[in-house]
């Protein structure tokens, strides 16, 4: 049986209790996405400054649970001065660790190895599987990610 | 813990509940303390045999069956709608719509009357704390239409703020207003908004979801001329609702939607409309389930309407003091600060623990309340919070549920210290 323990990890307290890279950035240069939770009114707006295919910069406006917040702040340094493709495959990398129950439903699942070193602390969001309401709260943020990054891909002069 | 503050209840509560089959069971090694009865009731057992035994001896559909046992299906359908109609003071029967869920209830008259009788310059009135349920349908309404909505705003006291009632009213043709709150508990008063409606020359729909369950109903003294609400909230079974209209109405109201059973004669080329109220009833309707909310009703009714709202009101009394008592600051309860104004809807805000993750830590303790925004996100708008934690009250709930829900509030120090 699932404890608390293992939603409540100490490292996801400290992120909600002091979130880091809070705020917003000058949009534009910066591109700014906004992702809801219908289901229990959270709410996130992500700021990404990309140049040169890097993100230079990332700030974030939230409010929700520990779960969503938490997630919010440890996206934000795990994503920080890191190069747009190894953004968006560390974040394949965390739905992909998020939706362990969901892919053994579809016939030909796609596997995306899960390397924990890459995740850091956002392995510690793991256990939040064990709790499937709270998914949707851990991955809020990283669905807005991704928008915000398809808009910088699109925004970018070619 | 709280023993010099014992109520004194009208309920039999400890008879009751090992009437509900489900309150016996465990979670996480923890006994059941089921405290979502706003969004849907647990089902006593009188209810469970009544749906069994109909469907074991007595179930085939209803309508124009000739043989035995489509006649007792028949007769039990009907007698449901009669049942329905003695519990919420309807004159007639005639006036009884059986629908989906009182969503579906107030969609139908959206669709049917608001369709024919709201257009361009027209207005209506709605309220600031109404469930989604009774915005979204006009919200719909409107964008074809293009009449204007207004909205009685919610004031400190989280009570209805009435000061602009006569202005706000003026000139519209419908008030559509919840007669309780489902986050704050607050009791409207559909009487006093029912005369002003009429003075204004205008109807009025009472959503009474949250009414019907847990206090007398009477449509008649409330001068109503719709009334909707939901039978998996007055622990009958989900999937059958109510809608009760003034039969004049029912009766120029055009058909809501079409199919076998709301017609009289079907033609290659038109069709003409089966008398009121199965003129509203299109296909096969919830027969079990109406059975299952007529044994709902007869035990509402067994244990006397008006010894439930007692029970509720001291239950509620029990715990704003228990929770302000022992949570001080710590603790925020949304909605009038007086039982006797308000149902036993207890929307909390505590310390500041998210209420998503008050109720993972609840959960832990097998006590269930709901966190969200309670399908109504214009009151969360209004109160300044994005989501509520919220514990409700019903028969089967005494003071140890509420001192169960204490306890277990007090272990979310564990994590959010
Ligand atoms: C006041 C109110 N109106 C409408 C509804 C909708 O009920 P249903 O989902 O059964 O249609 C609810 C409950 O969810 C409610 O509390």
């Amino acid at each position: 049986m699932a404890g608390l323990e293992d939603l409540y990890r100490e490292i996801i307290l400290d992120h909600y209790r002091s979130p880091r890279n809070r705020g917003a950035l000058e949009v534009p240069p910066a591109v700014r996405s906004e992702g809801f939770n219908p289901l229990c009114g959270d709410e996130i707006t992500v700021y990404l400054a990309v140049a040169d295919g890097v993100v230079e910069d990332v700030k974030i406006e939230a409010q929700g649970c520990s779960i969503s917040q938490s997630s919010a702040s440890m996206l934000s340094m795990a994503v920080k001065g890191k190069p747009v493709d190894e953004v968006r495959d560390i974040s394949r990398q965390f739905l992909a660790m998020m939706h362990t129950h969901e892919s053994s439903l579809e016939g030909d699942d796609e596997q995306v190895a899960v390397d924990e070193k890459a995740l850091g602390d956002l392995a510690a969001l793991q256990g939040v599987v064990k709790f499937p309401p709270r998914i949707k709260c851990a991955t809020l943020a990283w669905y807005t990610l991704g928008q915000g990054l398809d808009e910088a891909a699109g925004a970018a002069p070619t | 813990m709280s023993a010099d503050h014992r109520i004194c209840d009208p309920l039999d509560v400890a008879t009751i509940k090992a009437d509900f089959p489900i309150l016996a069971r465990q979670v996480h090694g923890r006994r059941l303390v089921y405290l979502d009865s706003a969004a849907s009731s647990q089902k006593p057992r009188q209810v469970l045999d009544a749906m069994q035994d109909f469907s074991v001896t007595s179930y085939a559909n209803v309508h124009r069956g000739v043989y035995s046992i489509a006649v007792e299906a028949d007769e039990g359908f009907e007698a449901a709608r009669d049942a329905v109609a003695r519990f919420i003071g309807a004159p007639s029967s005639r006036s009884v719509v059986f629908t989906k869920n009182v969503t579906e209830a107030i969609n139908l008259v959206a669709h049917s009357w608001g369709r024919s009788n709201l257009g361009a310059g027209d207005s209506i009135l709605l309220t600031e704390m109404e469930h989604h349920a009774n915005i979204v349908p006009w919200l719909m309404l409107a964008e074809e239409k293009g009449f204007e909505i207004r909205y009685l705003p919610v004031a400190d006291d989280h009570t209805l703020d009435l000061t602009d009632l006569d202005r706000l009213i003026d000139g519209v043709k419908l008030v559509s207003v919840t007669a309780m709150s489902n986050v704050l508990g607050t009791l409207n008063p559909i009487e006093r908004l029912a005369a002003a409606a009429h003075a204004a020359g205008a109807l009025i729909l009472v959503d009474a979801a949250q009414w019907v369950p847990h206090l007398p109903t009477d449509v008649v003294a409330w001068d109503a001329d719709f009334v909707g609400f939901t039978g998996h909230k007055l622990l009958g079974p989900s999937g059958i609702g109510v809608l009760w209209a003034r039969e004049e109405l029912l009766e120029a109201m055009p058909a809501f939607l079409g199919g076998g059973a709301m017609i009289r004669d079907v033609r290659l080329d038109g069709w003409t409309p089966n008398e009121i109220p199965w003129k509203f009833e299109a296909g096969t309707p919830p027969i079990t389930e109406a059975v299952g909310l007529h044994a709902a009703i007869d035990y509402l009714t067994g244990l006397g309407m008006e010894a439930v709202r007692k029970h509720e009101v001291a239950l509620t009394g029990y715990a704003l003091r228990t929770l302000n008592e022992r949570f001080g600051d710590d603790i925020t309860i949304h909605g009038p600060s007086e039982p006797a104004q308000r149902g036993g809807v207890l929307s909390l805000a505590f310390r500041d623990v998210h209420p998503h993750d008050l109720s993972q830590i609840l959960d832990q303790h097998g006590v269930c309340v709901r966190a969200g925004h309670h399908c109504a996100k214009p009151l969360m708008r209004r109160l300044g919070v994005g989501a509520t934690a919220r514990a409700s009250l019903y028969v089967y709930n005494d003071e140890s549920d509420v001192d169960a829900l204490a306890d277990a509030l007090e272990a979310t120090s564990t994590f959010f210290g």
